[in-house]
């Protein structure tokens, strides 16, 4: 043998070792007291911070300079679909969740893999949502929430399992697709199922040991309050499910949460107000209790699923100092809401796009009248807007502290018809649970007058003055999770041309775009190594975008999207 | 619910035949194979494959997809045009009706003979077709039934597969056709004539 091959044999064989043992330095564990004040460098859970702004204090790439952001590094998932968790970090880790309840760590640094968990996942399970939003991070584990409904805990430097535990039965297609909430020594998380005829529940699991601490359904039975909102047994099928990791209000010790659409869709089937479906409901993070809840909208029919939870601002609302629970609605109205120890208050609503089922909105109450005529059911087809998706589905809106600003990731000028729905039909584990021929629902998208020339809106709003400050027009339809930074910046990707791009957060200029591999439906992060300020997100079409552009195709809008996740980390250039 | 593993009743046997080069052997050659592959798994696994797991054997007779026991089974004139009819598979000796799995779920569709390639001919039996239900994308059902297309649509990605071409994939993210499950007649009643044409299931 050569000498040179004998060389080079020694290098492959030490490399691995070198490579391998590289780490970003010891783990740091995470506090309740990390979580309730992150350290600007990190971004410790799905949103950055308990109140949900989506915001990052950092301001080294800012709006005179982004101009000259570059690509860091990239890393393939080797996974297609949808790709929608946030890169999370804590001092040099990265965490990235895939579609399959796989974990990826990363040195945030570098790009290079520490470890991978993939779970193995039954083989008949039915994905309807194959997606994952984000990992949560709590001492020194990792939490995943699965397809299969597991909670997944594991060790952060190795990624050993620590234990996995069911929370829901993946054979009645409950499955769990949200980041977890760590909040006082405990996980929580909610299922899933909304059109497969679960009963919503939100439940909380010991972060040492898995064990569940509490269970709230999210539709109660008709002996709690509220449960005289459904007729009969419908209660036990009646969805109201969990999609989105809630917000958490530290001085009250409540958390946030959105909930579903009430199941089926047929809304004469179940004639009331259904709560808490399509609300915001506040819990006690020790006991569970249901503190306060509002209703979006009542007897839900149009599958406006209100999945994300309110975002936390303590702002001046006409004038009046007042601590909010903000709410970009499915239903297309922006809600602003008041967080007290025991309730949720009605402020003010107004819609952000256009919407010709809700003719009003109670000034006192909140509680919204309807055009009868546009709810869709069994009687006949009906046409309404906005479409099923809504004006913003789960994509998180963001506020920005510095510009005073709060952004929507708006779906405008789109409307849906449904056809006329089934008759009744019992409840069958494991099938779904809609109410409607399934041609209907997937070509249920439609253009209101006339085919419009924007669809996709990124809105800024001053909650001050409620009015629209600027807005950004996408040609096409948008699924566009947003990051707004100290550096007056919002990013964000979400249309079909597969870019990633910088807004001024006070003009709305596009000021910097980069094409990436597919498209960007993922939760954008920012975070510091070495004094560098780094921007993340995963490129990965699929899910609820790809569907909705199935719709736009059927349109005559044809797009061709490619499927593959990839995780990307760009910093400014030298 | 706590502690409890939902997977456990998941288990499932290997189908040989899809494996293995003997698509065209004789019958029982397939069966023996199939008993020994499923024989070599439960040895190295531990455990005991449930017959309600199973995938369909030559001969079992098929019930709607509802019928919990005491299986009757379905005749070839019970499906209409235009109407999917969802079944599962059962051995009419035992009367175990292969429900344990979604993998063996199956959806009949009737068919003009005259309009089917020589493949899907052979496989059909009284006019009628069968596929596995499962798409291959994400195991949801493809069950709804286009007239325009001839075509099954899956419920969640809206995968099309066209029924007058064995299966093949019209539209969406399904990386592969339907399985199709060859069918015969004993009497009036369907009975499965050969195992799945390829593996049912998708990526999970």
């Amino acid at each position: 043998m050569s000498r040179i091959l004998k060389a080079l044999g020694a290098a492959l064989l030490s490399a691995p070792m070198a490579g391998t043992l590289a780490a970003p330095g010891p783990y740091a564990p995470v506090t309740d007291a990390r979580l309730q004040k992150p350290e600007p460098g990190n971004w410790l859970m799905y949103r950055g911070n308990y109140a949900g702004w989506g915001y990052s204090s950092l301001d080294k790439i800012n709006s005179g300079n982004v101009g000259k952001l570059q690509l860091a590094w990239a890393f393939a998932t080797g996974q297609g679909d949808g790709h929608q968790a946030p890169p999370i970090v804590n001092n040099g880790y990265m965490f990235v969740s895939t579609p399959g309840a796989q974990v990826i760590a990363l040195d945030a640094k570098t790009g290079e893999q520490l470890w991978r968990y993939k779970k193995e996942l039954p083989a008949d399970l039915v994905q309807v949502h194959p997606t994952n939003r984000g990992v949560a991070l709590y001492g020194d584990k990792v939490y995943v929430a699965t397809v299969d409904a597991h909670l997944v805990a594991l060790d952060a430097k190795t990624g050993k399992v620590v234990w996995s535990k069911p929370v829901g039965d993946w054979k009645a297609i409950q499955y769990m697709t949200l980041a977890p909430l760590a909040v006082k020594g405990k996980i929580l998380v909610g299922s899933s199922g909304g059109e497969t005829g679960v009963r919503g529940f939100i439940a909380a699991l010991d972060a040492e040991t898995g064990n569940e601490v509490w269970r709230t359904y999210t539709v109660p039975a008709p002996n709690e309050p509220g449960g005289d909102t459904w007729p009969g047994e419908t209660y036990k099928n009646g969805g109201a499910s969990v999609w989105i990791t809630g917000t958490y209000d530290p001085e009250t010790n409540l958390a946030y949460w959105g909930t579903g659409n009430p199941a089926p869709w047929q809304s004469e089937l179940r004639k009331g107000d259904n709560l808490y479906s399509t609300s915001a409901i506040a819990l006690d993070v020790d006991t569970g209790k249901i503190k306060g809840h509002h209703q979006y909208h009542w007897n839900d029919a149009w599958d406006w699923d209100e999945v994300s939870s309110p975002i936390l601002i303590d702002t001046e609302i006409k004038g009046k100092k007042t601590k909010t629970a903000v709410h970009a609605g499915r239903n297309g109205y922006l809600w602003v809401l008041e967080r007290t120890s025991d309730k949720i208050n009605f402020v003010d609503a107004w819609p952000f796009i256009y919407n010709n089922v809700i003719t009003g909105v109670d000034k006192k109450t909140g509680r919204v009248s309807y055009d009868e005529s546009k709810r869709p059911g069994m009687t006949k087809a009906v046409k309404f807007c906005p479409s099923l998706w809504g004006g913003k589905d789960w994509p998180p809106e963001a506020y920005n502290p510095q510009t005073g600003l709060f952004y929507i990731p708006a779906n405008n000028h789109l409307c849906a018809e449904l056809p006329k729905a089934d008759p009744a039909t019992p409840y069958k584990k494991g099938d779904l649970y809609i109410g409607y021929p399934l041609d209907g629902v997937l070509g249920s998208l439609r253009f209101g007058e006339k085919p419009p020339e924007t669809i996709g809106e990124l809105q800024a709003w001053d909650l001050k003055t409620g009015k629209q400050v600027w807005t950004h027009k996408f040609p096409t339809v948008i699924w566009a999770p947003l990051l707004t930074t100290a550096g007056k910046l919002v990013f964000t990707g979400g249309a079909n041309d597969r870019m990633f791009r910088a807004f001024d957060a006070t003009s709305g200029k596009v000021l910097w775009e980069a094409a990436t591999p597919s498209g960007v439906t993922g939760v954008p992060t920012s975070f510091e190594i070495d004094g560098e300020q780094y921007i993340a997100v995963q490129s990965g079409w699929g899910v609820d975008a790809e569907r909705m552009q199935a719709g736009m195709d059927s349109l005559g809008r044809k797009t061709f999207v490619p499927q593959g996740g990839t995780v990307l980390v760009y910093k400014l250039g030298k | 619910m706590k502690d409890t593993d939902f997977r456990v009743t998941n288990l499932e046997a290997p189908d040989c035949a899809q494996h293995c080069p003997c698509e065209h052997a004789d019958p029982g050659r397939r069966l023996t194979l199939r008993a020994f592959a499923g024989a070599a798994l439960v040895a190295g696994a531990g455990v005991t494959p449930l017959p309600a797991a199973a995938r369909p054997a030559v001969g079992d007779l098929l019930v709607a997809d509802d019928v919990e026991k005491d299986p009757v089974a379905v005749k070839a004139s019970e499906v209409q045009a235009g109407k999917p009819m969802l079944v599962y598979p059962f051995d009419p000796g035992s009367k175990q009706i292969r429900n344990d799995s979604k993998l063996n779920k199956i959806v009949l569709v009737r068919v003009e003979e005259s309009d089917l390639d020589a493949d899907s001919k052979a496989r059909a039996a009284g006019g009628v077709l069968a596929f596995s239900v499962v798409c291959t994308h994400q195991n949801c059902e493809a069950k709804t039934w286009v007239a325009a297309d001839k075509a099954l649509v899956c419920f969640c990605h809206a995968s099309k597969f066209s029924v007058l071409e064995a299966g093949r994939v019209l539209a969406g993210p399904a990386p592969r056709g339907l399985p199709m499950l060859p069918l015969k007649l004993q009497g009036d009643q369907l009975a499965v004539a050969a195992p799945f044409t390829t593996p049912p299931g998708g990526a999970t």
